[in-house]
């Protein structure tokens, strides 16, 4: 019990927190936006990926950070553009087509970095977004350094938890996209294109997602490895139930899981003896499915997620 | 643009939906084969010989495609009564984890028994791994896609513990995988020269029997009807749980049992690297395939020929081998456009 104290008291506990919060923010809030407008986008772990590849790529060819950023950004919300063609448009299976999006934006991650570094067997370093000292604010003891001390990215995360919150809640668009995803008949008689909104949410959504695959190589590991979103996109979708869809809710079920998280690689340390690493690195991916069964009751789902909308069909 | 619906479809338009799919999906891959720097035919050309050009590479096609028949038709069957089993890929490491752990001396049977057993233990793993997932849709109704991916982390993560503690085999020169099944629960090869075994046919005849289930038994008909409409199906007296539940057991039991072939017919032993994706790839097949179980079958040949053929490519020319999981990726989304527009016919003018 000393431990988990000792642990918390540690700034660098605090400070690993928000570094594993901020994908997390940005993958869920982007899931988030997606499916208030009634579209699941299973697409995010291959989004995020891409997002991955393409802002270290960027950086790597000579590009600055930000330009890096802008650039998976956009490719994000290109695959988002292709995931609506297929699910809003065409109204096809939002689960198929996710599946789908993440296989192929994946793979396609991996087949473009190969062109471009055939050869590269350790993957190369870039210089990452350097952390941001915020005066005074990052002199509060633990919680300063860790949360005034930070990457640039980190900071556009935790920014954009109150700009989605308000867009959502407390403008027309926000209101659109969720009336999209909760009664999209009622926003066609209003003389809103449902499509169009959809679209422009998924798309926002995905570029969301992108940039939060972004700080995992920009600000964080530095290089491009295979495989390294490693489900966190899948954990996104998670926290999306776990938030009841709503932005506040999300960034305190990301802090939770980032915390757990932060907590049991240093608990690693300590307790690794005798507790083997694989457990710890379970822990994720079960406090995920643990949080949507306790959730799950009260979960209320927008009404209109996962059903298609056709202009002049009767519902 | 409008969106009809057609009065009929045709069986043509039904057949010709993957093969223009899978068309479609050449031409955009040629794409990048073109940045590569190959010229696309050659390229396609040498795929093609990769894959079917020898007997050896006939054997390696057929070998590959053994694990992708069994998970495509898991993801098929689940698919059908709408129940999005993502987790054939986990299923089929705990088939695998069934297969070491009563295969390796624990149980000792005559093989044709012992293969059986393996297979039904295996099956019986993957299926409980995925009641998991089902009873918290059931009864929570928790999204069972989130889920089933979450524990394909969660299983990969127990192999790795197991094969690293307390199933390493000691023999292995600290490499980490489990001690080898015994001779009697090997699947035999079917020619003296390569590694095709006698999964094949196991996977085979699951594949005529899930199809038999589903056309002529009334779970089958239970399944189609839940997927076409569950509530349709609940008001004419189904009980759309425990269908969900028995497709879910059926699923996982095949993707268990592309574990036990794999272990049992391929490799001997366990470790980590036993499936590059056969679970995510088996989405793909039964997409292919339009779920139908005996189109599994040449979906899954399909694709392990791309599979295949593209190492063989890329040993030939400079195209990375992931131009094959592109391939993959994009006839997911391929089919899923030609299937609709075998239903549907698209108007433009508004």
């Amino acid at each position: 019990m000393s431990d988990l104290l000792d642990i918390l008291l540690t700034a660098g506990f605090w400070a690993a927190t928000v570094r594993i919060v901020s994908p997390l923010i940005f993958g869920t809030l982007g899931e988030l936006i997606c499916e208030r407008a009634g579209v699941l986008n299973l697409g995010i772990e291959g989004i995020m990926t891409v997002g991955a590849m393409c802002g270290w790529m960027w950086v790597y060819q000579g590009g600055d950070l930000w330009g890096g950023v802008i650039f998976a950004a956009s490719m994000g919300a290109l695959f988002g553009l292709l995931h609506a063609s297929f699910t809003v448009y065409l109204g096809l299976s939002q689960h198929v087509t996710g599946i789908g999006i993440t296989l192929f934006a994946s793979s396609l991650s991996y087949f473009v970095y190969r062109m471009l570094l055939p050869s590269a067997t350790t993957p190369p370093k870039i210089a990452p977004f350097q952390n941001l000292e915020i005066p005074v604010l990052s002199d509060i003891p633990l919680i300063g350094e860790a949360l005034f001390n930070q990457s640039p990215l980190t900071y556009l995360a935790l920014l954009c938890v109150p700009v989605v919150w308000y867009v959502l809640h407390r403008t027309p668009i926000g209101l659109a996209v969720r009336m999209a995803g909760e009664n999209p008949v009622a926003v066609e008689a209003q003389g809103i294109d449902v499509l169009a909104v959809r679209t422009g949410a998924v798309m926002v959504g995905s570029a969301l997602m992108a940039v939060g695959g972004a700080f995992i190589t920009m600000s964080w590991f530095d290089a491009f490895y295979f495989g390294m979103v490693n489900g966190r996109g899948w954990i996104c979708v998670a926290l999306v139930i776990f938030a009841s869809w709503k932005p506040g809710k999300a960034l305190l079920g990301a802090f939770l899981f980032a915390g757990l998280e932060a907590m049991q690689v240093r608990a690693q340390q300590s307790a690794g003896a005798f507790i083997p690493y694989q457990f710890f690195l379970m822990l994720p991916y079960v406090m995920s499915i643990l949080a949507m069964i306790i959730m799950a009751r009260r979960a209320q789902y927008p009404q209109a997620l996962l059903v298609p909308f056709r202009r002049g069909e009767r519902v | 643009m409008q969106i009809e619906l057609r009065q009929s479809t045709s069986l043509l338009r039904v057949g010709m939906a993957p093969i223009s799919a899978i068309f479609a999906a050449l031409v955009l891959c040629s794409v990048l084969i073109m940045w590569a720097g190959v010229p696309v035919l050659e390229a396609y050309a040498l795929l093609f010989k990769g894959a079917f050009g020898s007997a050896f590479a006939l054997k390696e096609t057929f070998t590959r495609s053994i694990p992708l028949i069994f998970t495509g038709l898991a993801v098929a069957v689940a698919f059908r009564s709408k129940f999005y089993n993502i987790g054939a890929e986990g299923q089929l490491y705990a088939g695998a984890l069934a297969a070491v752990y009563f295969g390796t001396g624990l149980v000792s049977l005559p093989a044709y028994l012992m293969l059986p057993f393996l297979l039904l233990v295996g099956a019986l793993a993957g299926g409980l791994l995925l009641l998991v997932p089902v009873l918290l849709k059931t009864r929570l109704k928790v999204d069972e896609v989130v889920t089933t991916l979450l524990l394909n982390f969660v299983i990969l993560l127990v192999v790795s513990y197991l094969i690293e503690g307390p199933w390493r085999d000691p023999m292995a020169m600290g490499w980490p995988q489990t001690a080898s099944i015994i001779d009697e629960g090997v699947l035999p090869t079917l020619m003296a020269k390569g590694r095709l075994h006698a999964g094949l046919i196991v996977a085979v005849l699951a594949s005529i029997l899930i199809w038999a289930v589903m056309r002529f038994t009334v779970l089958g008909y239970e399944i189609k009807a839940v997927g076409f409409n569950a509530k349709a199906a609940e008001f004419s007296g189904v009980n759309v749980n425990r269908t969900v539940i028995f497709t879910a057991l059926i699923s996982g039991g095949l993707a268990g049992m592309a574990g036990v072939s794999e272990v049992a017919g391929l490799k001997g032993y366990l470790t980590l690297d036993l499936s590059p994706g056969f679970g995510y790839t088996g989405v793909a097949v039964a997409m292919l395939a339009q779920l139908h179980p005996l189109a599994v079958i040449p979906a899954a040949l399909f694709l392990s020929a791309v599979y295949v053929g593209a190492d063989s490519m890329s040993r030939a020319v400079n195209i990375p081998t992931y131009i094959a999981d592109v391939l993959v990726g994009v006839s997911v989304l391929a089919i899923l456009v030609s299937v609709m527009l075998t239903q549907y016919r698209i108007k433009w003018r508004k």
